[in-house]
C-alpha cells in the first residue's frame, strides 16, 4: 500500500541508478549528456555523488522513492507527467535510450545492450525491512514486544499462542511476506470464527499461517479452509466442542498440489512435507488463537486424536483409476479446491492377498464396519484413502468410482437384529425399532474415495468420520481463489 | 528487540494475568522500582528495612526517568527475578 506521504517523481526523464553496478557505472557519461541537452533527474541509491555531485543529482537515501516506484532493476529511465510514471526501460540499451529521449547520438561508443542490475530496494538483505517500514503500518494488529532476554519461541508458548510446538513468530516482516501469497487485502473479512464468533481479517490469518509454518504461497490454501470450516454447514463450534476424537481435515486436489508440492505419494499422511504438515495446522491455531477454541475451554475431546493437530493430504489424482476426489464433488479437475471432512485420526486397512476387485472390495467392507463401532449406522460417513496398489485391482477390472461404490455399499448392508442395543448381550447399540430392518453403514454420498500413497504396499487407509448432515457436519469442497 | 503480531481476537489484554497475591512474603524475592522521582529513594530505602523485617529478599530496580514507562527489558527482568513487585511514586 504506498505511503501517500512520500514524494511524487520529478516531472520529465527520472534516472535511478547505483555506484555499484557496472551497467550504470556504464552509462553515467550519457546521463550527463542528457543533463545538458534535455535535462534528467537521476535518483541514485548508494553513492550521494554518483554519477556526480550535481543539481540534478538526488539521493534516495532512505530508497522511499525506489520502493515506491516498484523499481526492480538499476538503471530504470522513468518518463514522468504531472507527477505520475508514463513509460520505463530497464538496463542500457543504445537504441531503446535513443528512442526514449527523442536524442541521437546517445552513448554510441558504448555497447549496444547491457543488462542492469537489481535494485537496492530489492535486495534481500533489504526488502523485508523496506517492506515493513513502508508498508507495515498498514497491519492492524496489536504489536507485542518481547525483551531482547526473552526467547522469541519461549514467548509464543508463554503467552498462550502455541498448539504445543514450536510457532515461529510472526513479525511484521514475515506476516508482510506471508501476505504476498494472496490477491486479497489484508483487512479483508474472512469469516466469523467459532467458538468466539470473532470476525477473522486476511492479516489475523497471515499472522497464525507464519506461525504454522506455512510458506505464502499456502496461504490461499489455507484462506479457502477457513472460509469452509466457519460455515453453518460445517460447523466447526461443534467439532471442535465434541468429547469425540475429531477435527478438520483438509484434502486437495487441483493444480495447487503441485505448484506448492504437497505430498499425495508416500507417506502422504505422515511427516515430511512442508504443505501437507503446516497447511491444516494453520487452520487449527486460527481457531485457538482468533476463535478462541482451546482444549478444556469449548474444546473439551475426551482424548482427541492427531487430526486435531492439522492432518492435511493431497490426492494423487494422476495416478488414479477414478475420476478425481473433486469431480465427485462436483468440481472440474482443473480447479483447486479443498475439502474439508469431519474426522478421526486415520485408521489402517490392511489386504495383501486379494487379487480381485471383488475379494477387495469385499474386505474393505469388513474393515469400514467397525468404523466408530461395528454398532453405529447411517450417522457418520468415511474416507477411503486408496493406495495405488489397492487402486489397481480396479483399474486391472476396468471398475470406476460408480462401480465400486455401488459394490462396497451393498456389502455394507447390516442386519439391524445384530446390532440393536442388547443384542448379543452388548448394551450399547442402535433403537430397538431398528431390528428386522437392513441397515446401510454410511449415509448416501457418505463414502469419499481418495487415492494416494506410495506404490508399494497394499495398505489403504479409512478416516472414520463425526456426525454428519444438519445434526453434526457436512463435508464441504471449496475452490481456491488467490 | 523482538516485535510480533497478536495473533489472537485481542479480545483480552496482552499483558498476561497477574499471579495470585502471595500468602507471606517470608523468602519471597520483592522488587522496588524507583520510578527515578526525586526522593523516591529514601522512601523505598525505608519499604527495603522493613520488608527485610517479614524475610523478604530485596532487589532494587530503577527506571531510566519517569516520563517513560519502563523499558520492556527492565520490566523482563523483574519478571523473572521477583516474586512480587512494589512500584513507588513519590512527589
Amino acid at each position: 500500500m504506498p505511503d501517500t506521504n512520500v514524494a511524487p517523481l520529478p516531472d520529465g526523464l527520472v534516472a535511478v541508478v547505483k555506484k555499484d553496478c557496472p551497467t550504470c557505472v556504464l552509462v553515467a557519461p550519457v546521463l550527463a549528456a542528457i543533463a545538458e541537452s534535455v535535462g534528467v533527474t537521476v535518483i541514485t541509491q548508494d553513492d550521494p555523488d554518483f554519477p556526480q555531485s550535481a543539481d540534478w543529482v538526488r539521493h534516495d537515501a532512505d530508497l522511499a522513492l525506489s520502493w515506491h516506484n516498484q523499481i526492480e532493476t538499476v538503471p530504470t529511465l522513468l518518463r514522468v507527467n504531472n507527477g505520475s510514471e508514463a513509460d520505463r526501460i530497464v538496463g542500457w540499451s543504445q537504441k531503446a535510450w535513443e528512442e526514449f529521449t527523442g536524442l541521437s547520438g546517445l552513448g554510441t561508443d558504448l555497447p549496444e545492450f547491457r543488462p542492469g542490475c537489481g535494485s537496492l530496494s530489492v535486495d534481500p538483505n533489504l526488502s523485508d525491512e523496506l517492506a515493513v517500514r513502508f508498508s507495515g503500518s498498514t497491519l492492524k494488529s496489536r504489536r507485542i514486544e518481547l525483551a531482547s532476554l526473552e526467547d522469541d519461541i519461549e514467548a509464543m508458548f508463554e503467552r498462550g499462542f502455541s498448539d504445543g510446538m514450536p510457532v515461529v513468530p510472526p513479525t511484521e516482516a514475515r506476516v508482510l511476506r506471508m501476505l504476498e501469497g494472496t490477491s486479497r487485502s489484508p483487512s479483508d473479512t474472512v469469516a466469523v470464527v467459532p467458538p468466539d464468533l470473532v470476525e477473522c481479517t486476511v492479516e489475523k490469518v497471515a499472522i497464525n499461517a507464519v506461525m504454522a509454518g506455512c510458506k505464502p504461497e499456502y496461504l490461499p490454501v489455507v484462506l479457502s479452509a477457513i472460509e469452509a470450516a466457519c460455515t453453518d454447514e460445517f460447523n466447526m463450534h461443534g467439532l471442535l466442542a465434541t468429547t469425540m476424537p475429531v477435527g478438520p481435515i483438509l484434502i486437495v486436489n487441483g493444480p495447487i498440489r503441485h505448484e506448492i508440492n504437497m505430498n499425495s505419494g508416500l507417506n502422504l499422511l505422515g511427516q515430511g512435507n512442508r504443505a501437507n504438515n503446516t497447511i491444516g495446522r494453520a487452520l487449527q491455531l486460527v481457531i485457538r488463537n482468533v476463535g478462541g477454541g482451546k482444549p478444556g475451554g469449548v474444546d473439551r475431546a475426551t482424548q482427541g486424536s492427531p487430526s486435531k493437530i492439522g492432518l492435511c493430504f493431497a490426492e494423487d489424482e494422476e495416478g488414479s483409476a477414478f475420476d478425481t476426489f473433486a469431480e465427485s464433488r462436483g468440481y472440474d479437475r482443473d480447479a483447486s479446491v479443498v475439502t474439508l471432512f469431519p474426522g478421526e485420526g486415520p485408521r489402517l486397512m490392511f489386504d495383501q492377498k486379494s487379487r480381485s476387485p471383488e475379494s477387495l472390495t469385499k474386505h474393505f467392507a469388513e474393515m469400514l464396519r467397525v468404523n466408530v463401532s461395528p454398532r453405529m449406522v447411517m450417522q457418520m460417513e468415511t474416507v477411503i484413502v486408496m493406495s495405488p496398489e489397492h487402486m489397481a485391482r480396479y483399474r486391472d477390472a476396468g471398475w470406476d468410482r460408480a462401480r465400486f461404490l455401488a459394490e462396497l455399499e451393498a456389502l455394507l448392508m447390516v442386519d439391524g437384529d445384530d446390532i440393536i442395543a442388547g443384542a448379543d448381550g452388548i448394551e450399547e447399540g442402535m433403537p430397538a425399532f431398528l431390528a428386522g430392518h437392513q441397515l446401510p453403514k454410511f449415509p448416501p454420498g457418505g463414502i469419499h474415495v481418495v487415492h494416494g500413497g506410495s506404490h508399494a504396499g497394499l495398505f489403504s487407509t479409512a478416516i472414520a468420520g463425526w456426525v454428519s448432515g444438519t445434526t453434526g457436519s457436512v463435508t464441504i469442497t471449496k475452490e481456491i481463489t488467490r | 528487540m523482538t516485535v510480533v503480531l497478536d495473533p489472537t481476537s485481542e479480545l483480552r489484554p496482552e499483558t498476561r494475568e497477574r499471579v495470585a497475591r502471595p500468602e507471606s512474603l517470608n523468602g519471597l524475592t520483592v522488587g522496588l522500582l524507583d520510578i527515578s522521582k526525586p526522593r523516591g529513594d529514601i522512601f523505598l530505602d525505608r519499604v527495603e528495612e522493613k520488608l527485610t523485617g517479614l524475610g523478604a529478599n530485596v532487589k532494587r530496580f530503577k527506571k531510566p526517568t519517569f516520563t517513560k514507562p519502563a523499558p520492556v527489558d527492565l520490566r523482563h527482568e523483574i519478571a523473572v527475578s521477583c516474586d512480587a513487585v512494589i512500584e513507588a511514586l513519590a512527589d
